[in-house]
């Protein structure tokens, strides 16, 4: 029964979904599109060539006119806006109760709904029980939609000053989305589907999956995919109004914030979970799964950079638009490549052909009308004035550039397997080594414009400023590159690194001049802590990630109890082995005691485990976090008589990575709470 | 003019994935049975010298079995291929995939090689023409060279006597 109404709420939302989406674009009109209408006829007639294609437009557009007009007669702008806010909401409350209807099912184990059939067990821990939900194709894009509502429905909450046609247009094309989506739930991927017969248990949820942190990474990864829709309205909806201000831009950016923050956070779980439980014993892999969630976080950085220029300078309209919509239809990419599996990737876990025609028909005409709305009018949206190059205005364009050009890297390097077997047939494939080599010198040319745009003032500055900067950085990278030749071994390793003490010593100038020497540290706005924290995030990511590169080693050996490893002066010694079991799997556990110069540091303790659900064997490492050396040792198979395989790691600074992400993370939510942020009658 | 570029690229892209959508890489791994062996030229793991093409899989009836180092159910896996290299009831091909040859050999050298070769790759040149989904998986290959059954997933020793042993049998007979 309760999968019943569930179904029915998703209809009834769908619905909604529907009114909301067609309600602004009938109800509410401005002179605005009249008078761009008959521009477009004129130019349309000018061409002769599209004379018949222009005569049906107008008719079309004729008839338009004439629901809108007699819509327009009986319905006010005022209530149409509030009409659609209150859509929003209910289709957001709709959406809600059907989500808990499938977890209900989920945590009954009702196997005769064939999602918890197929996915859930009656063994499973509670809260795996809970995150099976959406750790398959149809419940996980059941949260996406959730999510992209939930974003619909906060506007209104949020955007009480907003000019409401405007807020109605975004609502409303928030509205088409999640439509979109609905649809392709209810028609390709229904989570409700029952089951006969009832099997008398489920089978489970692939035990990689049943993990904390990936219980948590895909709402995280989502909030952040789904978060930048909201840009994606708000683009286009300034679009049609033919408006983008600083107004616009200033409401706007806390919600581009929030969704970065959620995907860098996603992101950043995603690649601890897949460091600790995958054991790979990498942190990235250039995986296209990887890769899609990579770019629009790419994108979305540099839209949160051109949206303060625009917030605070008035210029860049048309490039943050063009972000604006580019962030969304990466994530909507995303989506697609994951679900529709066009691309070979390990991380496959769930995937359908049939799907991905759906989802790429949705990208197409969400995607495909947006750039087109863009070509027409992109012209309309110019700012005024010009700035000199040296100026933080023009690093910022050059961040932008910069940003762009790394997400056309990714971009490329991802997709060309595609093209290439889409053009002419050949199957190759795209590895680390083109990543590592193209990503790694537009990050560093980043990286240096990056610590010093942040000290320059807007609209012109000299170059004098970056004096400071340059005394101190120069000697210390100096230093630090000859110190990583001499006793690491590895010039690129030490240019890495200076280059990330370079990023931090211009963050922290740039602190101290905003503070007058942290003497003002209070009557700072929470914008300038959160731009010190991320940039310092990028420069401990920075470090962490070279560090890991160069320096990181491991061995692998047949050990019997006693006997040890050696790896970058750390001792591994196997010294127990036993068996057993626990709630749903039985497991073969080792300690592992690891050493440096006799010195004890850790037992670590690994297993491996078998899941006789799934008839799967997966190894658990074990693992000693520090923020200096990682170390960490993992058990396969093996006997008494030969021993077992022991696998030692030795991950100098791997944490500083996640740190990094941490930090960047928790920068974009401190900066949320800035107040040139919140909304004062002054600005308006 | 320069507003439309976007929409330009857009629509390329977009053409493209729907051309990728039908030839989804997965789906080609059905599609190979009873299809000769994609033709490929790798090197083999021990010798960096030797090139392995297509040719190898011919004449006999082999079995090539995708494993790689860091593939967790191939150390369940392995001591079955030592069993089967000892019976020598079949010509035994490995295919070393998304891998580094010092962790390979390393792996090997612990563990003991069945292999009588092993085409690495690396860069998933073959592992895509095949469509290689995951780690481990195995094809049997006729003596004529051509793809004849093909494994998901840990061969088990019931696995192997029920299922591929029988069919290595019938087509010897062939």
């Amino acid at each position: 029964m309760i999968a019943e109404l569930g179904h029915y709420l998703l209809i009834l939302a769908l619905f909604t979904a529907l009114a909301q989406g067609l309600f602004p674009a009938i109800a509410i009109a401005t002179d605005k599109d009249v008078q761009s209408f008959s521009e477009a006829m004129k130019n349309a007639r000018l061409r002769g060539v599209y004379k018949y294609g222009a005569l049906i437009f107008i008719a079309l557009q004729v008839g338009f006119r004439f629901i809108q007009k007699s819509m327009q007669r009986y319905v006010s702008n005022a209530q149409a806006v509030s009409f659609v806010e209150r859509a929003a909401k209910l289709q957001f409350c709709l959406l809600a109760l059907s989500f808990a209807a499938l977890t209900a099912t989920f945590i009954a184990s009702d196997f005769s709904v064939k999602l918890a059939a197929s996915h859930s067990h009656s063994m499973k821990p509670f809260l795996y029980k809970i995150s099976g939900v959406w750790g398959n194709h149809e419940g996980s894009i059941l949260l996406w939609t959730l999510m992209l509502s939930l974003y619909g429905a906060l506007i209104p909450v949020f955007g009480k000053h907003l000019p409401p046609t405007l807020k109605a247009r975004a609502i409303g094309i928030q509205g088409l989305l999640a439509f979109g989506f609905l649809a392709f739930i209810l028609f390709t991927s229904n989570p409700f589907e029952r089951l006969n017969p009832v099997p008398s248990d489920g089978l489970g949820l692939n035990p990689l999956l049943q993990d904390p942190g990936l219980a948590i990474h895909p709402p995280m990864l989502y909030m952040g995919y789904v978060g930048f829709s909201v840009a994606f309205s708000f683009s286009i909806a300034a679009l049609i109004e033919g408006k983008v201000d600083a107004i616009w831009a200033q409401w706007l950016r806390p919600w581009v914030l929030a969704a970065w923050s959620f995907l860098t956070l996603g992101i950043m779980l995603g690649s601890l979970w897949a460091y600790y439980e995958l054991g790979w014993g990498g942190w990235w892999m250039w995986d296209p799964v990887e890769n899609v969630s990579f770019m629009p976080w790419l994108a979305g950085t540099a839209l949160l950079h051109s949206i303060m220029v625009l917030g605070t300078r008035h210029k860049l309209a048309n490039w943050t638009v063009l972000l604006g919509i580019c962030a969304f239809s990466l994530s909507l990419i995303g989506t697609f490549v994951v679900r529709s599996g066009v691309l070979v990737s390990v991380h496959s876990f769930a995937t359908d052909p049939a799907r991905g025609v759906f989802i790429l028909i949705l990208l197409m005409i969400s995607t495909g009308s947006a750039l087109t709305l863009y070509a027409l009018r992109a012209k309309t949206l110019k700012g005024p004035g010009g700035f000199e190059p040296v100026s933080r205005e023009g690093g910022l364009i050059l961040n932008n550039l910069l940003l762009a050009t790394a997400c056309a890297t990714v971009f490329i390097g991802t997709f060309y397997p595609l093209f290439m077997d889409a053009m002419t047939g050949d199957k190759i494939s795209v590895g680390k080594p083109y990543f590592d080599l193209t990503f790694a010198p537009i990050m560093s040319l980043l990286l240096i414009f990056m610590a010093a745009a942040p000290l320059l003032k807007w609209k012109k500055d000299s170059l004098q400023k970056l004096k400071t900067l340059a005394l101190f950085a120069l000697p210390l990278g100096g230093i630090i590159t000859a110190a990583a030749a001499i006793f690491g071994k590895s010039v690129l390793g030490g240019i890495g690194l200076a280059l990330a003490a370079y990023l931090a010593i211009g963050t922290l100038i740039a602190f101290a001049r905003k503070t007058q020497n942290f003497k003002n540290l209070r009557s700072q706005p929470a914008g300038t802590y959160g731009f010190v924290l991320a940039h310092l995030g990028v420069a401990i990511f920075t470090a962490g990630a070279v560090i890991m590169s160069v320096w990181a080693d491991d061995d692998i050996g047949r050990l019997k109890i006693g006997e040890k490893l050696q790896v970058s002066g750390y001792d591994y010694t196997l010294v127990d082995v036993a068996p057993g079991a626990r709630e749903n799997y039985q497991f073969l556990g080792a300690k592992v005691d690891v050493s440096k110069n006799g010195r004890a540091i850790k037992t670590l303790s690994t297993e491996q485990r078998f899941y006789p659900v799934r008839n799967m064997v997966t190894s658990e490492a074990g693992f000693h976090f520090t923020m200096g050396p990682t170390v960490f040792a993992a058990i396969s198979e093996g006997n008494v008589q030969d021993g077992w395989i022991v696998r030692a790691n030795y991950h100098p600074y791997v944490t500083w990575i996640w740190l990094g992400a941490l930090l960047m993370s928790l920068a974009g939510f401190i900066s949320l709470f800035d107040r040139r942020l919140r909304y004062t009658k002054e600005t308006a | 003019m320069r507003a439309l570029l976007p929409l330009g690229l857009f629509i390329l892209i977009g053409l493209a994935f729907a051309i990728g959508l039908t030839k989804d890489p997965r789906q080609i791994s059905s599609e190979l049975i009873n299809q000769p062996f994609p033709a490929f030229s790798l090197t083999e793991l021990y010798d960096e010298t030797q090139i392995i093409t297509e040719e190898t899989v011919k004449g006999q009836v082999s079995l090539i079995n995708v494993f790689g180092s860091w593939c967790v159910a191939c150390n369940v896996e392995h001591p079955v291929l030592m069993d089967i290299a000892k019976g020598e009831q079949v010509h035994l091909i490995g295919m070393d995939w998304r891998d580094e040859r010092s962790k390979a050999k390393r792996w090997l050298a612990k563990r003991g090689n069945p292999y009588k070769t092993i085409i690495f790759d690396d860069e998933s040149v073959l592992a895509i023409t095949l469509g290689v989904t995951g780690a481990p998986e195995s094809f049997i290959t006729d003596k004529s060279g051509q793809i004849r059954y093909k494994h998901v997933g840990v061969i088990t020793p019931q696995i192997w006597r029920e299922t591929l042993l029988p069919i290595i049998k019938a087509l010897e007979e062939e």
